[in-house]
């Protein structure tokens, strides 16, 4: 069966939920390959296996933790070649995940989609990529007519799905570019862990924009997260006035979300906003003005004070949850 | 020596605006109101901030690929300070995809001649945000993109990656392709002296000839991915909407929990 390479994100074995996902997808076009670089690479191998890879590819070298984004190209396109003609290469979304790939298209002189909500099988068997484009108000259908077809994939767009495969590791000979080793990364700062579940992959996310109205206030936003066992998003609005890491913004610039339930409070609903979080499953807003336009894409909206309306949710639902 | 500094920047519809596709599976860019892409401000105001920081000659360039209103993003770059402008123009550009439109940037980059190449980091239409790498691999020049912190000296430009697990310190000699993102740092406005000073600015026009590339590489003709279908999602549904009287929290956990999320 034809082959499919799949390039797998991951933090020192620990894989990113979004790349079992591309497994998922990957199955439907052929016999996944994943692709693993980096340090502790080889711990991914087991759960590759457990979710679909036939074949895992493995290459540890001090090269990608030290220099920008090149070395995993070099990885990926050596994976490519090990494979021959696969018929599809994915990637997940993301800054890093985005620049891979397209390097990627490059080099094999193929073209590219990016940020696909679904990947379908089109007639010829090879993949069709399903986008949602301009903040969500159109769906796009598109194929790789030259190369092989690179898609970009955005997380929650399949399930992660157990499908136990062979998992065979095997050694990936890379040899690095001079491109590889030219943007050092000179020091790391790692992020701290919140506790709270990753905001793209979260299914339920509760955001707080300018409304919320201070640092410190952004406790009655989390206080409902955590009853809900949701992920802390922000406007934009809310970062530039620093009440919030940059990391928690929802929208164009910021994380693009699709969760099963977005709660926006104090947020107006600009359409960079939007861009973001428009294709969530159930939306519900508490918002002052009865004419902000975040109303238009609601579920359910209360127009109130946020200061009073979350604590009360919040209470309520701990309370329904004793 | 002169810093010689290209910033690529995109006319774009604007997302206040209608934005649809035309029938060939292209963006509609006729009879809808178009603007420099609001992220590429941001890579001119990186540019204009390298150049005023510099003790030596920086010139300033902004670039555009784009049908004859995109002429207005050029402008608009040297009414906040550039000091020329680049507009590659040509029918057969009309339906590229982010392989051709590189093509194109990449010809009139090394055309122009530069050291840096300044992005934002992703129009505001496709929004693919792969742009600035792919014209690093084309132009075969480091890249260091996505940068909320950029600066340039010593032969090199350095700055601050914010990725989803590490914030990075990053550096690579010159020449080099740099995307910015919107937290680099807010785009000044043109100021009167600015908009005055634009209007005397050269502005070269090429096409594909002078950049000596084949229209059979670029636009539909060229293209290496292919719009099957283009649908208008319809609008949600509004639901129901309530006042606050004093029990808008519990009429949400009632709503929450008719919809099973507790
Ligand atoms: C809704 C939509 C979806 C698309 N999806 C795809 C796709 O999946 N695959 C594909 O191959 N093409 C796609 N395209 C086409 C693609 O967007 C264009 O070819 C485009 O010029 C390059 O990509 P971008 O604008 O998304 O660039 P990005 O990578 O988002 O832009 C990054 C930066 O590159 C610079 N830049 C980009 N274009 C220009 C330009 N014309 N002139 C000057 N500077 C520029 C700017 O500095 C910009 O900030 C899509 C277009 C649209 C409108
Ligand atoms: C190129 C570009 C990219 C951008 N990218 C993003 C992005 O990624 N994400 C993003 O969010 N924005 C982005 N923006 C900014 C966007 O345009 C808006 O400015 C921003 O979303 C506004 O944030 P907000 O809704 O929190 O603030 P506002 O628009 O000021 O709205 C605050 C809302 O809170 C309500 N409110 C006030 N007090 C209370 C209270 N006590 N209780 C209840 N409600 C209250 C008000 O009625 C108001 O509706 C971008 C803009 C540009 C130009």
């Amino acid at each position: 069966m034809a082959e499919v390479v799949v390039w797998v994100d991951h933090a020192g074995g620990v894989v990113a939920k979004p790349s079992l996902e591309l497994l998922t997808v990957a199955r439907r076009l052929g016999d996944p390959v994943a692709v693993v670089a980096g340090e502790g690479a080889a711990g991914a191998a087991g759960v590759l296996g457990e979710h679909g890879a036939v074949r895992v590819l493995v290459s540890e070298a001090p090269e990608y933790g030290e220099f920008l984004v090149v070395p995993k190209v070099d990885a990926l396109a050596a994976a490519v070649g090990a494979v021959g003609v696969p018929v599809a290469v994915l990637v997940s979304s993301g800054g890093e995940g985005r620049e891979i790939a397209a390097r990627l298209a490059v080099r094999t002189g193929s073209g590219i989609v990016t940020d696909a909500v679904d990947v379908e099988v089109g007639a010829d068997g090879g993949p069709v990529a399903v986008q949602s484009v301009f903040a969500a108000s159109f769906t796009t259908r598109s194929r790789v007519t030259r190369g092989v077809p690179v898609i970009v994939v955005k997380p929650n767009a399949a399930p992660v799905e157990a499908a136990p495969a062979a998992g065979a590791v095997e050694n990936l000979d890379v040899v690095f570019s001079p491109a590889a080793v030219c943007a050092r990364v000179v020091e790391r700062a790692g992020r701290e862990a919140s506790g709270r579940p990753e905001l793209t992959e979260a299914a339920v996310v509760v955001s707080g924009g300018r409304g919320v109205g201070g640092a410190e206030n952004f406790a009655v936003v989390e206080a409902l997260a955590d009853a809900l066992g949701a992920a802390v998003g922000a406007s934009r609005a809310a970062v530039d006035a620093g009440w919030y890491p940059h990391s928690h913004q929802v929208g164009q610039t910021g994380k693009s979300v699709s969760p099963q339930l977005y709660i926006a409070s104090g947020i107006s609903g600009a359409i960079q906003h939007r861009a973001g979080m428009q294709t969530s499953k159930t939306i519900v807003a508490i918002n002052k003005d009865p004419e902000a336009p975040i109303f238009d894409l609601v579920d359910y909206g209360v127009i109130g004070d946020l200061h009073t309306v979350l604590p009360q949710l919040t209470d309520d639902i701990n309370h329904r949850k004793n | 020596m002169t810093l010689r500094i290209v910033v690529c920047v995109k006319y774009v519809p604007d997302a206040a605006g209608e934005r649809r596709f035309a029938g060939d599976g292209t963006v509609d860019r006729e009879g809808v109101d178009g603007l420099l892409s609001e992220l590429d401000e941001y890579a001119v105001e990186q540019a204009l901030r390298i150049a005023e920081g510099s003790d030596g000659e920086v010139d300033v360039t902004v670039l555009t690929v784009g049908p004859e209103d995109a002429r207005e993003a050029v402008s608009k770059g040297l009414r906040m300070g550039a000091d020329r402008g680049v507009h590659v123009e040509d029918g057969g550009v009309h339906g590229s995809d982010v392989m051709g439109t590189s093509l194109v940037l990449a010809a009139a980059v090394e055309k122009a001649g530069f050291d840096l190449v300044l992005c934002g980091m992703a129009s505001t239409d496709g929004a693919m945000g792969v742009l600035p790498a792919v014209l690093a691999e084309r132009l075969g020049v480091p890249q260091v993109t996505l940068l909320s912190e950029v600066s340039v000296g010593g032969g090199a430009v350095s700055g601050r990656r914010d990725g989803d697990r590490a914030s990075e310190r990053v550096e690579a000699p010159l020449p080099a392709v740099v995307s910015v993102t919107d937290q680099s740092g807010e785009a000044r406005y043109p100021s009167f002296k600015g908009i005055m000073a634009a209007k005397k600015k050269p502005v070269v026009e090429w096409d594909l000839d002078d950049l000596g590339l084949d229209a059979d590489g670029v636009g539909l003709a060229g293209a290496f991915t292919e719009v099957v279908e283009a649908v208008e999602r319809p609008a949600r549904t509004k639901g129901e909407i309530v006042t606050d009287e004093g029990d808008g929290g519990l009429k949400v956990a009632a709503f929450l929990a008719g919809r099973k999320f507790i």
